[in-house]
């Protein structure tokens, strides 16, 4: 049956079992917003076509589907671009859907024109421009596959609005074949053979658990590794609930901002067996200092992040799950007793811990808020303070309930990606962990969440300052608190949050923070918990930039 | 370390800039690059020349089959390929140097591909060391314009580049 770009595209996102679009119209795009008025798939209209990005982020990390977002050409375009970054730094499969301006008229600077192919090829694993109506399902059928296998990442269609318009006969493929990707999946035998004799053999292994292992949906096979020899586990702050903070084997975060215990055993560790990790630069600090006495086993199905930063001495390309399974097998239990002794001495010396007054401390809001939400709720966070504060003392024990923008660091990601989380997962309990400065670069959205009934949670931990900018500047830069303070023009969220329809609720005593928080849990609308917390509260342990990783300071490591 | 790497892409628009895109944003140096077609008009050819030690020819080599549009990356071995580039040169030419210039030309295997009112213009196939000594011969002509193609290189096995997915890490 002949039918028109427009409608190809709905048709083949039903094919793709799309049930929901993030997204904004626009010029160039009302072929397809036609053909969407009538179309079996929910369609979530955001306030700013970054939210669309962000939001089929957050909906693709909760659920493990594709996100699909879109946006018409030109601003609306290059308003994905902080959001295709953000999920391309971190792995995430996404389809982004843009319009254009006629083919004939594309390079010649016509009205909302902009190479967003060319803008967006260094921040997408791939991305295409239509410029035949007969190419589109293919198209299609292709950005999806390369978007969730492999390594997954965000892939951008451009589609001109003439081949919106045009018609083709309607066939999508059942098969994708490119010729150049074709990843690996199974980890060559030989190297697990050899990983799993230096596990067998070691004496001070460590588990270094990345947001590859939740990908891979490799979470009980990590946990049997673990487990069953007696290996202890820290995680990157995307592998975050590959492993459950509250076993006794876990070291909750290492880096920058990770845990003591953390970063000394894996500074001590002979064996590091690295899943699904990429040795970020947040996680190893000076490279030449990091882990001199380890053997790297890393297990990664990038070849490229293989011997990227670190040299790694048994590689193994391929999915962590099937890798792991076949490791499970293989390992014999090491004696690893007497390093756990080490490392329980470490968490007896070192703990996580802050200054427990009658302040209303950032971190005793997360630990409520943990506690309220029995370890069960999704947690997105914008980023700085908030997040390592969230990273730090929301213990948190399943997959796919940290939703965090980890390698670009995007300040404004953690609400509308609670958004998406929150439509992937309608029963579950969502919190946004915002700061006063994150939460201000999309509150727009807080009109998507309240017009779709998404009840998120926005816990503000609002000290009025540009929190982590601050704390640098407070420990390296002399106190010059150089335009990080947001005093004096802070907007009452309170009455903010009403005026979009939402509630708010104001907290500035310790002894109203739990109230508060089961006062939101109980509430089915939007809620901002504005918390008035510390003003100059600081991340600790923190790792000074370019100092080895067992080198923290604050009185707490 | 110097290294060629052929590297077989599809013949689609846009490639050569993922490539070349790859090349700055990962701060890889080109010392040079050359496409074209191939056997199969579907697939092009392209041969870089880039500087890197080991580390860094790896992750070049990684990145470059890590975009969809790479089909196989192969680094030569060293004293396993041919490689050749095309230079065309050009020199003032007086009725008092230009005898002098055709014999330069002459001794070194080079052919005239252009005889202009005050100029000469001279092109040459050959291999690096070739072409460098085409240049000092001719630099003292004085050098007017000089334009080369960047090198292409194959291999001088008996078998072909063949398409068979793209090699794994993993040995």
């Amino acid at each position: 049956m002949k039918m028109t770009g427009a409608k190809i595209l709905i048709e083949s996102l039903k094919k793709e079992g799309v049930e929901v679009i993030f997204g904004y119209p626009g010029g160039v795009v009302l072929p397809i917003f036609d053909s969407l008025y009538d179309a079996p798939i929910k369609f979530i209209l955001v306030r700013h076509e970054q939210g669309a990005a962000h939001a089929a982020d957050g909906y693709a990390r909760a659920t493990g589907k594709v996100g699909v977002c879109i946006a018409t050409s030109g601003p609306g375009a290059t308003n994905l671009v902080t959001g295709l970054a953000t999920a391309y730094m971190d792995s995430v499969p996404m389809v982004a859907f843009t319009g254009q301006v006629k083919t004939f008229l594309i390079g010649n600077d016509a009205f909302q024109e902009a190479d967003i192919t060319g803008i967006t090829r260094p921040i997408t694993k791939h991305n295409f421009l239509v410029k035949d109506v007969k190419e589109l399902a293919r198209t299609i059928k292709e950005a999806f596959h390369i978007a969730k296998t492999g390594r997954p990442g965000p892939v951008l269609i451009d589609l001109p609005v003439d081949v919106q318009q045009a018609e083709a006969e309607f066939l999508y493929p059942e098969k994708v074949e490119i010729r150049g990707y074709n990843p690996t999946y199974a980890g060559h035998p030989g190297q697990i053979k050899r990983a799993a004799k230096a596990i067998s053999e070691s004496k001070r292994p460590i588990i270094y658990a990345g947001g590859g292992v939740i990908t891979s949906e490799a979470s009980e096979e990590l946990k049997e590794l673990a487990v069953k020899n007696d290996i202890p586990v820290t995680m990157t702050l995307l592998g975050l609930g590959a492993f459950p903070a509250t076993h006794r084997l876990a070291l909750g975060m290492l880096g920058m901002h990770g845990t003591a215990y953390a970063n000394h055993a894996i500074m001590e560790s002979e064996l590091i067996i690295a899943v699904g990790s990429r040795f970020d630069d947040r996680v190893t600090g000076k490279l030449d200092e990091f882990a001199p006495h380890a053997k790297i086993i890393h297990i990664d199905i990038d070849p490229a992040s293989v011997s990227k930063n670190v040299e790694v001495d048994i590689p193994i390309v391929g999915d962590a799950k099937d890798i792991l399974a076949k490791l499970n097998k293989a390992v014999k239990k090491p004696d690893t007793k007497a390093w756990l002794g080490r490392i329980e001495e470490w968490k007896k010396k070192f703990p996580l811990k802050y200054k427990d007054d009658d302040a209303v401390r950032p971190q005793y809001v997360v630990e409520q808020i943990w506690e309220a939400t029995k370890g069960e709720a999704i947690i997105a966070t914008e980023v700085g303070q908030n997040q390592m504060w969230a990273a730090q003392f929301y213990k948190f024990t399943k997959p796919r309930t940290i939703i965090s923008s980890g390698g670009m660091g995007t300040m404004g990601f953690g609400f509308p990606a609670a958004i998406g989380a929150q439509l992937g997962n309608p029963k579950a309990a969502v919190f946004d962990i915002a700061g006063d400065g994150s939460i201000q670069m999309n509150i727009q959205e807080l009109a998507t969440a309240v017009a779709n009934k998404l009840p998120v949670k926005i816990a503000i931990l609002n000290n009025c300052y540009l929190g982590m900018v601050r704390q640098w500047q407070e420990l390296f830069y002399k106190k010059r608190y150089s335009y990080t303070c947001l005093a004096g023009a802070c907007p009452d969220f309170v009455k903010l949050a009403e005026s979009y329809g939402a509630v708010g609720i104001r907290v500035t005593k310790k002894d109203e923070v739990r109230p508060a928080i089961d006062k939101a849990l109980a509430t089915d609308n939007v809620v901002i918990l504005d918390f008035q917390v510390e003003k100059e509260e600081n991340v600790f342990p923190m790792v000074p930039a370019g100092e080895a990783i067992n080198r923290m300071i604050g009185d707490l490591a | 370390m110097r290294h060629t790497i052929s590297v077989l892409v599809e013949n689609k628009f846009g490639v050569l800039a993922r490539i070349s895109g790859l090349f700055s944003a990962r701060g890889f140096n080109i010392t040079s690059l050359a496409v074209g077609e191939t056997e199969d008009p579907s697939i092009s050819r392209m041969t870089i020349v880039v500087e890197g030690d080991d580390r860094t020819l790896e992750q070049i080599k990684k990145q470059l089959n890590k975009l969809i549009d790479t089909i196989k990356v192969v680094d030569f071995k060293e004293g396993e390929f041919i490689d050749r580039e095309l230079i065309i040169l050009k020199v003032p030419a007086t009725a008092k140097n230009k005898k002098e210039i055709l014999e330069a030309i002459e001794s070194i295997g080079a052919r005239i591909a252009n005889a202009g009112a005050k100029t000469i213009s001279v092109e040459l196939v050959g291999d690096q060391t070739k072409i460098k000594a085409l240049l000092e011969l001719m630099r003292p002509f004085g050098l007017l314009e000089v334009v080369r193609t960047g090198r292409v290189a194959m291999s001088t096995q008996d078998k072909g580049l063949k398409i068979e997915g793209k090699p794994e890490v993993n040995e």
